[in-house]
């Protein structure tokens, strides 16, 4: 519903300018020299249309409803000086522009395009290059950013900026945009009514996907790759985290996912490929996890404590080297008819569900978690004999912690 | 020297034994390939098969061939032959053809499913080479339990217990002492410990291929920097070989003095 009034306003709006709104056309040849005089120029309404070519300007505040249009991509190259783009009004769409080196500063967020206190805006088809902070939305409601291509050169995490940040936002959609070598992938701080869907997050410094404080968003068919620590989702309640892969975030302390104090989500049909840790979880209550593939991680799933009335159902566990850690004997979560490669068990009545209950939690990752060095002894014949005992009769893991319905063949 | 190896060689082919071991390889390599077709997978579990199977097939041929042919052997000692041509003859007349097995074995079905167009190669290659060190360093060292004990019942007994020890005891003293020493850096530690046994080198050696993902995480991190660079898989292959010479040299020395 929200997307179609969103749709419609954005349609009505068009509509507007194409009846009585004016073009105002910057180039170098033209009698509008410079995108500041361009919006001081227009009135409410109006289209700014950029020629191809380059513009040194920076601290470009909107503050009237404009469509600022690029043709060709025209580069405003902020020559780290600051701020580029700032939209104060409502209605404000941005397309179609080149932006680069914006400032770096140790006291200031300097962003690409900054949106404050705003409604209906779209950013859409920009390209952003060597950046402090991209797109910032600040305390701004009902906007679209889709479809923008922002690849930073950031090393390392004090010095960089977010590609996407949301501060204080509502009922935002983030689609289809490209987000390479900047800090934090997509950044959400007290956003609620999010959506993000089919963007794509990689090689970060630090996380792909960002969340704080932030309710009732949803992301969906995203990729996060390759990123320094994989996707964080802290304190937030009722999140939908669909579709998404997670896949080759390696290094000492990485993930696919990390969950800290999520309650009410649900998660499903995302794939976790080639994380060191596939999920993290910590304080998370009352999560669904449903048809997802974790798929040669290290440890597919990291259960950290605090973790109670979870439900793991419909799940694929393909050749992790541990499915699931524990670090405490308690266990209040549930697992049920997911396929684990693992498992030896014998299906005699042909159901398609295994008749021996399967242990996900193996002798060996309850040692590795108190003593992280005996990783070395990884797959070693020794290890597997008392995991065997352990399974036979279990004295250390949760000796409820099984799935009492094994599949016999990966659900699809 | 070469003319016992040769003979040695022969009489292993003759003798069947060597044709049942490449038989059971060739039949492992096609049943693993053919139930999941996935050669980095068929990997890993040929990985445990090489690290458990192979140093006590190796320890168990060796003292059988040696106490077997302790007759031939006191008829060559009665020739004009230099002792350690004769020891060594047999030594690598054995390990030869037990790793020959292994790489044929276990190379033909391999190269037969596509070996040559998938990235698993090296993967494999390594596989095959820890698998080829194992052998001569078991063969070797059963060697040495057989040349110093002339009670066979004893000479069994002690090659089984260095299997035993080696594959299993050490890994358990291992975790033990990482366990009780856990206030402490181990890095170190757990570095050297891996290195002083050959099954456990081979393990960490081809597992860094494998887990890698989960390796990296802790002490990983370590075990990937030494191991994962050329100077650490130069050290690795050197202190297999180093595994290897000095039981061969220890036979060497022993056959000389051992009074027949």
């Amino acid at each position: 519903m929200n997307k179609l009034r969103l749709s419609l306003s954005v349609l009505i709006f068009l509509m507007g300018t194409a009846l009585w709104a004016e073009i105002i056309e910057v180039c170098a040849a033209c009698d509008v020299k410079s995108i500041k005089d361009g919006i001081v120029l227009a009135s409410d309404h109006d289209t700014l249309l950029i020629k191809r070519g380059t513009y040194k300007e920076f601290n470009i505040v909107i503050d009237k409803p404009l469509t600022l249009l690029g043709e060709e991509f025209p580069v405003i190259d902020g020559e780290d000086k600051g701020e580029i783009i700032t939209i104060i009004s409502d209605n404000v769409t941005v397309d179609g522009l080149f932006i680069i080196n914006v400032g770096t500063s140790y006291t200031k967020d300097f962003a690409a395009i900054r949106v404050v206190k705003s409604k209906n805006f779209l950013i859409q088809n920009v390209v952003l290059e060597k950046l402090f902070f991209g797109i910032y939305l600040e305390k701004s409601q009902d906007g679209r950013v889709f479809h923008n291509n922002i690849i930073g050169d950031a090393v390392e995490e004090f010095n960089s900026g977010n590609g996407i940040q949301l501060w204080y936002c509502r009922n935002i959609e983030i689609e289809q945009n490209i987000v390479q070598h900047v800090r934090d992938g997509i950044y959400l701080e007290f956003s609620d009514d999010v959506i993000i869907k089919n963007n794509t997050s990689s090689n970060n410094v630090r996380y792909g996907l960002h969340f704080m404080f932030s309710n009732n968003d949803i992301y969906e068919g995203n990729t996060f790759e390759n990123n320094g620590a994989g996707v964080a989702v802290m304190f937030s309640k009722k999140i939908k985290m669909l579709n998404n892969s997670f896949k080759k975030n390696w290094g000492t302390a990485s993930f696919g996912l990390l969950l800290k104090e999520i309650n009410d989500a649900e998660i499903s049909g995302n794939s976790f490929e080639e994380n060191t840790i596939g999920m993290n979880i910590e304080g998370s209550n009352r999560i669904t996890y449903a048809n997802n593939e974790f798929i040669r991680n290290g440890w597919a799933i990291k259960v950290r404590g605090a973790c109670y009335t979870n439900s793991f159902v419909n799940n694929n566990f393909l050749y992790n080297s541990f499915d699931i850690s524990y670090n405490s004997k308690l266990n209040d979560n549930v697992f049920e008819k997911n396929y684990w490669s693992d498992y030896t068990g014998y299906d005699l009545d042909k159901d398609g569900i295994g008749d021996v209950p399967y242990r996900p939690v193996k002798l060996f990752s309850y040692i590795v978690n108190r003593t992280p060095e005996t990783i070395v002894l990884l797959r070693s014949l020794f290890m597997d004999i008392i995991d065997f005992s352990e399974k036979v009769s279990p004295v250390f893991t949760p000796d409820n912690l099984l799935d009492a319905m094994p599949l016999m063949k990966k659900s699809e | 020297m070469l003319k016992i190896l040769k003979y040695s060689f022969y009489d292993l082919m003759r003798s069947r034994w060597s044709y049942v071991y490449f038989l059971f390889y060739l039949a492992l390599g096609f049943v693993l390939l053919f139930l999941n077709n996935d050669l980095s997978k068929a990997v890993i579990t040929l990985m445990n098969v090489i690290i458990v199977l192979v140093p006590l097939i190796s320890t168990i041929f060796g003292v059988m061939y040696f106490y077997n042919s302790k007759e031939f052997t006191e008829l060559l000692l009665a020739q004009p032959l230099k002792r350690t041509s004769i020891f060594l003859g047999q030594y690598f007349g054995v390990a030869g053809s037990l790793t020959m097995s292994l790489v044929l074995g276990l190379g033909l079905p391999f190269v037969l499913y596509g070996l040559f167009k998938s990235d698993a190669i090296w993967d494999f290659s390594l596989l095959l080479i820890t698998g080829a060190f194992l052998t001569l360093i078991f063969t070797a060292l059963a060697f040495n339990i057989a040349i110093s004990n002339e009670n066979k019942i004893k000479g069994f007994g002690y090659a089984v217990l260095l299997w035993l020890f080696l594959a299993v005891i050490y890994d358990g003293l291992f975790l033990l002492s990482l366990i009780l020493l856990e206030e402490y850096p181990l890095d170190s530690f757990s570095l050297v410990a891996t290195m002083l046994n050959p099954i456990d080198l081979s393990r960490t050696l081809i597992l860094l291929k494998l887990d890698i993902s989960a390796l990296l995480g802790y002490t990983g991190a370590v075990f990937k920097s030494f191991f994962g660079t050329n100077l650490g898989l130069m050290i690795s292959i050197s202190m297999l070989l180093l595994w290897t010479i000095l039981p061969i040299w220890r036979l060497a020395y022993k056959s000389k003095r051992k009074d027949f």
